[in-house]
Order: structure tokens, then sequence, then C-alpha cells
């Protein structure tokens, strides 16, 4: 390594300091802060207005909906995740960086987790209220979203990476990652719907895990990949 | 062994050797093909329960062979790309996706035909056909990243990340799925298992077919990407050359 030893920063160093600048600058732009949980809030609210107010039906169709809403909110946030660092060039200075690029990536997309991932999940009970889910079903809800939406931040990462250099980029994003998200969506989903049954649940939160150490292992490896390719 | 394996990786010998191939490929598919379909379509006893449509197995079972393959082999194009920056691999990659895309089309067109018969409906969330569509997908996202990325450099690279974490994704979701639709449905009547319950006037077509298909599949491919060679060297000296010539005669 070319540095002094006294401008050297430890892995962790930069790990953190990635983490906090990206949740600073997320919290000084409040309006943005709110818009993912929106999102999720009207999204959700759609599904009683087009199918049908009755509680009976709206129970059936509750974990899906909550799970395809928190999908897709997840999906709508994901674009700040590169953007504006693409744009003032900041990136470029994070692959410039001797850390390596894997943690400072985690780092970034844990960022978006707590950002967009978690007011999502905090908000999911309230919504799954109002779908007449069953309060027995709930802790299973909150747990399955908890572990579910940062695999749905870690792939969304790849997909954000690979198109950040684009113009037109939002549609294209959809496409390439939501067939990617559907093991974690049939997993949630089914986790929530067989509690409703008194099934048991504990082989899908295993699955879940599994899919989220395999992502937080892989993912962010892929996206600094796919960073490295889109920034050049 | 290196020696051969750059030697591959060069477009132009790729190409002349290529042109070698296609006629003893031409002729084969055509052997194939016309024994496969027509003792499929003519000679194969009707089936007990399902009577003529049976046949459709012997179009919809080598298509969906081949659909399956396709995700693998643009993975592994997409990874000799990365590794060895090799333009032949990224070639195969791109060309691989259309036709991937297609013949899994082509596997759910004619399963929801066959469908229609056989379970009175064109479509059914059944695991199978759901994960096929979702590898449908996958595709169709690899080719429309292939098109917005103006850079063939850079696009090269991006759908080879694309189709390395989708590659690894297809059995997770292969898995989800069947999983997923087990617990509604058990003992589903659809997973035919066509070869172990029949006998060998059945299955011998099906894998004369399956042959001829896979000839089929590779025919396409290597037109494709011949095509691909043409237009992306089109600036240097053989290829001109080789239009000259063409011209000439």
């Amino acid at each position: 390594m070319s540095s002094s030893p006294e401008t050297q920063v430890s892995t962790w160093e930069a790990f953190r300091a990635t983490l906090k600048r990206d949740l600073l600058i997320a919290f000084k732009r409040r309006n943005d802060l709110l818009n993912p949980v929106m999102f999720f809030l009207i999204v959700v609210s759609l599904f009683p207005l087009g199918v049908s107010p009755d509680p009976a039906e709206l129970t059936r169709i509750s974990a899906g909906v909550v799970w395809v809403s928190a999908l897709l909110a997840s999906m709508l946030s994901l674009d700040n995740l590169y953007r504006a660092d693409y744009e003032d060039g900041s990136l470029e200075q994070l692959l410039l960086s001797p850390q390596p690029l894997y943690f400072l990536v985690l780092a970034k997309n844990i960022a978006h987790w707590l950002i967009s991932g978690l007011p999502v999940v905090l908000m999911s009970p309230l919504l799954a209220y109002m779908l007449y889910l069953p309060a027995d079903a709930y802790p299973v809800l909150v747990l399955s979203l908890l572990i579910g939406t940062p695999v749905l931040s870690l792939f969304g990462s790849i997909g954000v990476a690979l198109t950040v250099g684009l113009g037109s980029r939002g549609l294209i994003l959809a496409v390439i990652v939501l067939p990617l998200t559907t093991p974690v969506l049939i997993i949630g989903a089914k986790a929530v719907s067989d509690v409703m049954f008194g099934l048991p649940v504990t082989s899908h939160f295993a699955l879940l895990g599994a899919i989220l150490a395999v992502a937080l292992s892989i993912a962010p490896l892929a996206s600094a990949a796919a960073l490295r390719i889109s920034v050049n | 062994m290196w020696l051969w394996f750059s030697k591959l990786g060069s477009p132009r010998w790729f190409y002349e050797l290529s042109s070698k191939w296609l006629p003893w490929l031409y002729a084969l598919m055509a052997v194939l093909m016309t024994v496969g379909l027509f003792w499929a379509l003519l000679f194969v006893p009707e089936d007990y329960q399902q009577g003529q449509t049976i046949r459709i197995m012997y179009v919809h079972v080598p298509v969906a062979s081949i659909s399956l393959a396709c995700f693998p082999l643009m993975a592994v194009a997409g990874t000799i790309t990365l590794v060895w920056k090799m333009k032949l691999a990224d070639m195969v990659a791109k060309c691989v996706a259309p036709i991937g895309a297609w013949f899994t089309g082509l596997a759910l067109a004619s399963g929801a035909i066959w469908g229609d018969q056989i379970w009175g409906t064109w479509w059914a969330w059944d695991a199978r056909l759901t994960s096929l569509l979702i590898q449908f997908f996958l595709f169709i996202g690899v080719i429309a990243l292939r098109s917005a990325i103006e850079s063939p450099d850079n696009a090269a690279k991006a759908c080879a990340v694309l189709a390395i974490v989708g590659a690894i994704n297809v059995p997770i979701i292969k898995y989800s799925v069947e999983w997923w639709n087990t617990l509604h449905q058990p003992a589903s009547s659809f997973s035919v298992d066509p070869v172990a319950p029949n006998p060998p006037e059945v299955w011998v077509p099906l894998l004369v077919m399956i042959a001829a298909v896979y000839v089929f599949f590779v025919i396409a491919l290597i037109l494709r990407t011949r095509n691909e060679i043409l237009q992306r060297e089109r600036r240097s000296q053989w290829v001109i050359d080789l239009v000259a010539r063409e011209k000439q005669v």
C-alpha cells in the first residue's frame, strides 16, 4: 500500500464511515426518507379498492399483498443506492479506495436497508391489521420481512450497480431484479399464510435465513464487480 | 492445449471452422428430424389415456430440455468472458440469450397446447410451468440489459455478471417454486415422467427428437454467432476479403 501509516484506514473504519455517511445523507433529506413507507402504504390500500373490501377475502390475500408491496417498495427506493454517488463522482472515489469493495458495498446495502427496508417492516403490522390478517400471524409476518427485506436490498443492489450508468433505468431495473427475488417472495408469503392455517413455519425461516446468508456472502461481490464494470 | 484454447477464442478461426461443420450439421439434422418426426407422428402407438395428443410430447420435451440448458450455457460463456476476456465467448453469450428465450417461450406454448388437451386448461400455476416462466423473465432481463448498454464491452461484462447471478438463482427458484406448489397439490398428476413407465417404442423416438432439436439449436446458435462475428469484425481485413470474394461469386 502506498499511503503513509498515519493516513491508513482499517477496513472496519471504512465500513463504518460509509455506513454513517449514507445514513447521514438520508437523514438530511427527510422527505425522501418517507417515500418508501408512503408507497408501501398506498399500494397496500389499493388492494381493498381493487379487489374487495370483504374481510374474508382480504384475509386470504393479506400475506401476499403485504409481501408484494414490500418488494415493490424496496424496488422503488433502490435507485437512490448508487445514483447520487455516481452523479457527483463519489462512487468513483469509493472504487478507488484501497479497502475491499465488498465491505463498502455491504455498508451501502445495509444503510439502504435501514433507510427503506426497516421502516417497511415496522409499518407492516399496521397494514396487516387493515387487511384483517389474524393477530397471531403478526410476529411471523414481521420476522419474515425482517429476514427477507435485506435480501431484496442485496439482490437489488446488483441490478442497480449494473444499470447505474444508463439513462433510462427504472423499468429495466425491475425487469432484471424482480425475477431474482421470487424465492424470497414465495417463502416469505408462504410462511405467513401457513401460520394462518396453523402449520409449522420453522422450515420457512430456515430457508429464508439460508438465502440471506448466501446473499450476504455473494451479492456484494457481484455488486462490486458490476460497479467496476459500470464505472470505468 | 492452451494454444487450442486461444485459437478457439479467435472469431476468424471459429468462422472458418464452422463453415466446414455446418453442412454436416445440416445433414445430421435433416436425417434426425425426418426420422424422429415421422416416427413420432405416424408410427408411435396412441397413448391409452392421452390418445393422439401424446405426440405433442415429441416437440415439447426436446424444446423444454434445451431451454433449461441455455441458461447454464450463457453463464459459462459469461464466466469465460469475465475471466479470459474471450471475444467469442461473449458473442455466444449474446446469441444464446434470444435463442434461450425463444425455446423457453416455445416450451411454454407447446406445454400450454398439450395442457389444454390433457388438463383442460392452458395454464396452471404448476411448479414446472412457473419456474419456466420465471426463467423466461430472466432471459428477457438479460436481453434488455444487453440492449440498454451502449458500449459493447460494458454490455458483455454486465450481462456476464447477470447471467452468473441468474444461473445461481435458477436452481433456487426451481426448488422454491416446486416446494411452494407441492404444498398445495400433493401427488400432482402433471409430473409425468415421460421415459420410465413407457416401452422403448415410445421413448426411442423421443431421444431421436431430442437429438434432432439439439442439433437444430446448435445450428441456430452457430448461424447467429457467425452473423455476430461478421458484424463485429466488419472492419478487419479477413471479413473485407471474404465479402469481396462473395461478391465475385
